[in-house]
């Protein structure tokens, strides 16, 4: 899927954004009754879908991820450059890999964050097994692209 | 009052991604290439965002309701079932493949890469099917 590039381990970094998130997720709980979930929330944008909530849920959810889309913007104007990024380039194989996030975080019904942010913290036993499963799937993936074809 | 909450929690959100590392496909493909070049980056983002809800979660939930809200809606499917497996397990390849879930798949669209203008109209198309293929007989649990 394109040309490996090293990252630096950021421990301190990645556990405060990590606090951020859990935050964010404390915050819909608390003011919306909810599971900060982007797949459920992706999904409350579409509307046509089992899940989807009602009326009362598609205004907060759609500007969530008005928040989310915003986000690198913001830190374009407080920086004066975009985030790091280095997206793969293979693009066809960029909308199978999206079909599949699609599918399988609609089927299994949540992805890292219902599943894995929120569900670990309710722990949840069927979020627990969902975790494991795609995370070992995501983690044989990358190993068979990177080092066996 | 509830759209501007939402626009704020969804900030949150995204800025955390970003902090954090994980709206970087380059960083998570690395987190999952532990024969590799290994970072564990991620262990530590997932670790910060758990702990944090998992801690934030019993004081919300020590109030009757939720502050614009009606009632605290958990999920209340406890059964491991096929459509769990089975999408986790086609979540994990896509997510291995690409290097994006779905929160950073959002934040990425305003940089406009070519791969996350591919991904992320798939994804949305995924999620439609996805939501189809769940109702199927094959994935009815026996006796529901």
């Amino acid at each position: 899927m394109g040309p490996v590039v090293t990252t630096e381990f950021t421990p301190w970094l990645s556990l405060f954004g990590g606090a951020l998130i859990g935050l964010s997720a404390v915050m819909v709980m608390g003011l919306f009754g909810k599971i900060a979930g982007i797949t459920g929330i992706t999904k409350g944008l579409t509307g046509l879908l089992p899940g989807a909530g009602g009326p009362d849920d598609r205004g907060w959810r759609l500007s969530f991820l008005l928040g989310l889309i915003a986000s690198p913007v913001v830190v374009l104007l407080a920086t004066g450059s975009f985030p790091q990024q280095t997206v793969p380039e293979n693009l066809p194989g960029m909308a199978i890999a999206g079909l599949l996030v699609g599918v399988g975080t609609a089927l299994g019904s949540g992805c890292t964050s219902g599943h894995g942010v929120c569900g670990i913290a309710r722990l949840s036993p069927r979020s627990l097994v969902a975790v494991s499963v795609f995370v070992a799937a995501a983690i044989v993936t990358t190993t068979l692209i990177r080092h066996v074809f | 009052m509830r759209p501007i909450l939402g626009l704020i929690a969804g900030l949150t959100f995204g800025l955390g991604l970003i902090l954090s590392g994980m709206a970087d496909p380059a960083k998570v493909l690395n987190f999952l290439d532990i024969f590799g070049v290994w970072d564990p980056s991620l262990a530590f983002v997932m670790g910060g965002a758990s702990i944090t809800a998992f801690v934030g979660y019993r004081l919300v939930w020590r109030q009757k309701t939720p502050i614009v809200g009606t009632r605290f809606d958990l999920p209340k499917d406890a059964e491991i079932d096929t459509p769990l497996l089975t999408g986790a397990a086609i979540f994990g390849i896509g997510w291995g493949l690409g290097g994006f879930c779905p929160g950073p798949a959002w934040t990425a669209l305003a940089m406009g890469s070519a791969g996350i203008l591919m991904f992320l109209p798939a994804m949305l198309i995924g999620i439609v099917l996805g939501g189809a293929a769940k109702s199927l007989s094959i994935f009815k649990v026996k006796g529901a």
